[in-house]
Formats: C-alpha cells, sequence, structure tokens
C-alpha cells in the first residue's frame, strides 16, 4: 500500500497540478489572444537587424510592424539595398518609391596637423566627454575632435580612426543609418546623396580672421569662390560655402581660387 | 526565523534582510547569469528589475501555496524544485500573456525580460529560501518582495558601474565579462558590512 501510495500520488499530483496549468494558460490563451499580423516577421526578415535605429523607430521589429501597418514606407530601412525594398513591396503588394542611397561624409578637414589644438586632452577616449572638458582641445568650436565617437558607435563597421586623427568613411560598408551624425557631438559626419559630386568639406562657422588664425584647411567663408562660380552655385551661409550640386558642372574655377582647399571635388566628372 | 507572531519591527528586519544582508545577487550569488547579462545598460536593468519585483512578489506567495497545501499533503515535498519551476514558468507565460493584451505599453517595456525571467534563479531561489526559513503567508510576501528589492538594487547598482566602463580604459584582458565578474566580487565584499544587521 505504501508503496503504491509513493509512486501514485506523485504522478497524480503533478499530473494534476500541470493539467490544471495547461488547462489555464490554454483557456488565458483564448481570451487574451492577441493577433498579430504574419507579415510583420517576414518584412523583418528583409530588414537590416542591426536595431541601428536609422528609420526612427525603436528597433527592427518596431520599424517592421510600423512598415506593415502602412506607417512608414517600404525603404524605410535605410541599412539595407534597393534590392531587399522591393522584396519587402512584394510581401505588401506595394511598390517601391526608391530613394538615393546616402553614405556618411566626415565634414571636417582638420587633421592634427592642419588645425591648432587648445591644450593636450588627456581624458576619456570619447568626443562627448572631451566636450565636456573646456569645450574640447580644437581651437575650432566646430571642428572633428577625432577620439572616434562615431567610429566606436557605428553599427555596420563602416568608419575608422585614419592616422591623421580623422574618421574614414568605407562608403561600401555605410549604410546611411544616420548613429555616427546622432552620436557626433558636432555633427560633424552628415549624410549626402552617394553620387554627390561636390562639396564644402568644413562645419566650421567661424569669421575668415579667425578660420585663418586655427585651421589651415577650414573654409573661412571669403567668397572667392563664390565669385569664381560662373553657374552662381555657390553661396555663402553663416561664413561657411555652400554648393548646390544641382547648379554645379564641375568647371573647377572654384578649387583653384579656395585659399585653403576646403571645397572639394569628390568624384570624377 | 521560526516565530509565531510577527510585529512591524519583525516585517522591517525582513525587509533589510533581504534587501541587504541577504542580497540574492551578492551575497547568495544566485542569479548570475541576468546579473552580468543585462547590466550593461542602465535602461534594460531598470526594466528588468521591474519584471523580477512583479514576478518574484507574485511567485513567492503562489509557490508557498503549492508547497504546504499541495506537496506537503500528499507527501512529496521531495518533488518541490519539478513544482516550483513548473509553477513559475506558467506564470510567468500567463503574465506575458495578459498584459500583452490589456496593455501593450508595459509589453514593450517589460516584455522581453519577461522569457528571461522563467529561468532565474533569483526566483526559485527566493521561493526555496521561503520554505526553508519556514516563514508564514505574509512574511513569504514580504521577503519575496524584498529580495526582488535586493535584486534590482545590485542589479542597478552594477550597471551604474558597468556604463561608466565605456570611459574607462580597460586592459584588453579584463574587458567585458571578465571585469563585470570582479566588480560584482568587490561588491559582493563590500556587502558583507551588513552581515550582522539582521538575521
Amino acid at each position: 500500500m505504501e508503496v503504491l501510495k509513493a509512486t501514485i500520488y506523485p504522478i497524480l499530483v503533478m499530473g494534476g497540478l500541470a493539467a490544471i496549468y495547461a488547462l489555464g494558460l490554454g483557456i488565458a490563451a483564448r481570451i487574451f489572444y492577441v493577433y498579430v499580423d504574419p507579415r510583420i516577421a517576414e518584412v523583418e526578415e528583409f530588414l537590416g537587424g542591426a536595431n541601428c535605429g536609422g528609420c526612427g523607430y525603436a528597433g527592427c521589429s518596431d520599424c517592421a510592424a510600423a512598415i506593415v501597418e502602412g506607417k512608414a514606407p517600404v525603404n524605410a530601412c535605410v541599412a539595407v539595398g534597393p534590392d531587399k525594398w522591393e522584396a519587402v513591396a512584394k510581401i505588401l503588394g506595394v511598390s517601391v518609391e526608391a530613394g538615393e542611397r546616402q553614405v556618411a561624409m566626415i565634414m571636417c578637414r582638420g587633421a592634427k596637423d592642419k588645425a591648432k589644438r587648445k591644450f593636450q586632452y588627456m581624458g576619456i577616449e570619447d568626443c562627448r566627454a572631451a566636450l565636456l572638458a573646456g569645450g574640447g582641445d580644437k581651437e575650432c568650436q566646430y571642428g572633428c575632435l577625432g577620439l572616434g565617437t562615431c567610429v566606436k558607435n557605428c553599427p555596420f563597421g563602416a568608419l575608422s580612426m585614419g592616422e591623421d586623427g580623422l574618421p574614414k568613411v568605407d562608403k561600401d560598408k555605410c549604410t546611411g543609418c544616420g548613429t555616427c551624425t546622432r552620436v557626433c557631438p558636432r555633427g560633424i559626419p552628415k549624410l549626402v546623396p552617394v553620387s554627390l559630386k561636390i562639396a564644402v568639406i568644413c562645419s566650421s562657422h567661424d569669421t575668415p580672421p579667425v578660420v585663418k588664425k586655427i585651421c589651415e584647411v577650414g573654409c573661412q567663408g571669403c567668397g572667392l569662390c563664390k565669385k569664381a562660380c560662373p553657374e552662381k552655385a555657390i553661396t555663402i551661409v553663416d561664413s561657411l560655402s555652400v554648393v548646390d550640386p544641382s547648379k554645379c558642372t564641375l568647371c573647377g574655377k572654384c578649387f583653384e581660387k579656395c585659399p585653403t582647399g576646403a571645397i572639394q571635388q569628390l568624384l570624377p566628372a | 526565523m521560526e516565530q509565531e507572531v510577527w510585529t512591524f519591527s519583525d516585517y522591517i528586519m525582513l525587509v533589510v534582510s533581504g534587501v541587504l544582508v541577504n542580497n540574492i545577487l551578492l551575497i547568495r550569488f544566485l542569479g548570475n547569469c541576468p546579473f552580468l547579462g543585462v547590466s550593461k545598460k542602465m535602461d534594460t536593468a531598470v526594466g528588468m528589475t521591474f519584471g523580477v519585483i512583479f514576478v518574484l512578489t507574485c511567485t513567492g506567495p503562489i509557490t508557498w501555496f503549492v508547497e504546504h497545501y499541495l506537496l506537503e499533503k500528499f507527501d512529496i515535498v521531495y518533488l518541490e524544485t519539478l513544482a516550483f519551476i513548473l509553477t513559475i514558468a506558467v506564470f510567468v507565460q500567463l503574465v506575458e500573456m495578459v498584459i500583452k493584451k490589456v496593455s501593450p505599453g508595459l509589453y514593450r517595456g517589460l516584455g522581453i525580460y519577461l522569457p528571461l525571467i522563467t529561468t532565474n534563479c533569483c526566483i526559485l531561489g527566493t521561493c526555496f529560501y521561503n520554505i526553508r526559513f519556514k516563514f508564514g503567508f505574509m512574511p513569504t510576501v514580504v521577503f519575496s518582495f524584498a529580495s526582488a528589492l535586493g535584486f534590482g538594487l545590485a542589479l542597478i547598482i552594477m550597471a551604474g558601474i558597468r556604463e561608466r566602463f565605456h570611459y574607462a580604459r580597460i586592459p584588453k584582458c579584463f574587458q567585458d565579462t571578465s571585469i563585470g565578474l570582479i566588480t560584482a566580487g568587490l561588491i559582493g565584499l563590500s556587502f558583507f558590512v551588513f552581515a550582522g544587521l539582521a538575521k
């Protein structure tokens, strides 16, 4: 009898407990059933999967849900290319209105030997931390601090720190997610279309005499390029030269006139 | 800790014991997996803390009922590990389902931590301590809550320290988990200061 008890009771009690729990869970699953669109999981498979936040949503699954609900465009994920957008569009039965691929560009040429320093910074290796120490070690209050916060935060490994103390962008790896633009305390990396042919690689809004004193390669906003441009594609905004790429013919007159070489041809014409 | 009548000050001492003296992470060294896993960021640490507080405060009393009204009655206390794990897993599943329906906002905040909590040894450990210390019902509730609070305290301290590791120059061989374990050990040592405070 004792033996019987010792075998039957555990089986009965544990089995009964499990049965009750299973029943409870089963009923609860019916009562608390939430319909999840199966397309969300399908769409998510074609997204970047890095949770980079470049789309503006909390993560890839959030973005997938927004795409399915129609709150976000099918090409919301900037981390993948047009072929993935096509796949997403196919799931939802819509067409893609593709925009041009964007890549990050470092808008500063103030390398170690080109831009002056106020002091020698020896603190935490993070641009955000350096900025707290007297506004950063660079004389230029707009320039790249060169401690690689963008490099460390790039979810795709597209940035690397160059010998000259400026980050370098690998255009093939860059997906244009914009993480670097968000983490940089000075907003030096900017997203530009990959086919951009000409740009002024400087972020300084300082006046000409100030730039002349502290940086060999900065845009002084002197306006020589503006005068030289036959197409009137260049304007000076707040002591910084801005090129309108749609008007520019790449005649090259501005490159000759620029005293510091801040205005640059990025791709062959 | 066997006693018949519990006064208010006894409960206070129980909280002190659960949070500081018998801190589940730092003194008992249970639940090291979430301790090292989710302590890298303050956000996740806080989310996990609330998840554990909620689940443990509920599962503590439930397992107490299972122990005293089921296992003891049928004389199969040796099956308590099994029964407790089952109970905790089922409860967490249920909670996940309910909040997914009732409060999507809360689900987004806590959702990803709930499956982690199912296999969290802090929960199971505290349920066992409730039985081992021969607590009545109310002390079980209070101790479960205090223990979860202790978990949160340790986790948040750890997350605060580990966030600062980002800005520190740590030798390569110590990076990530190694320095985390060393830090855990040092915080654990410092928590032994509380040893005489309560039982």
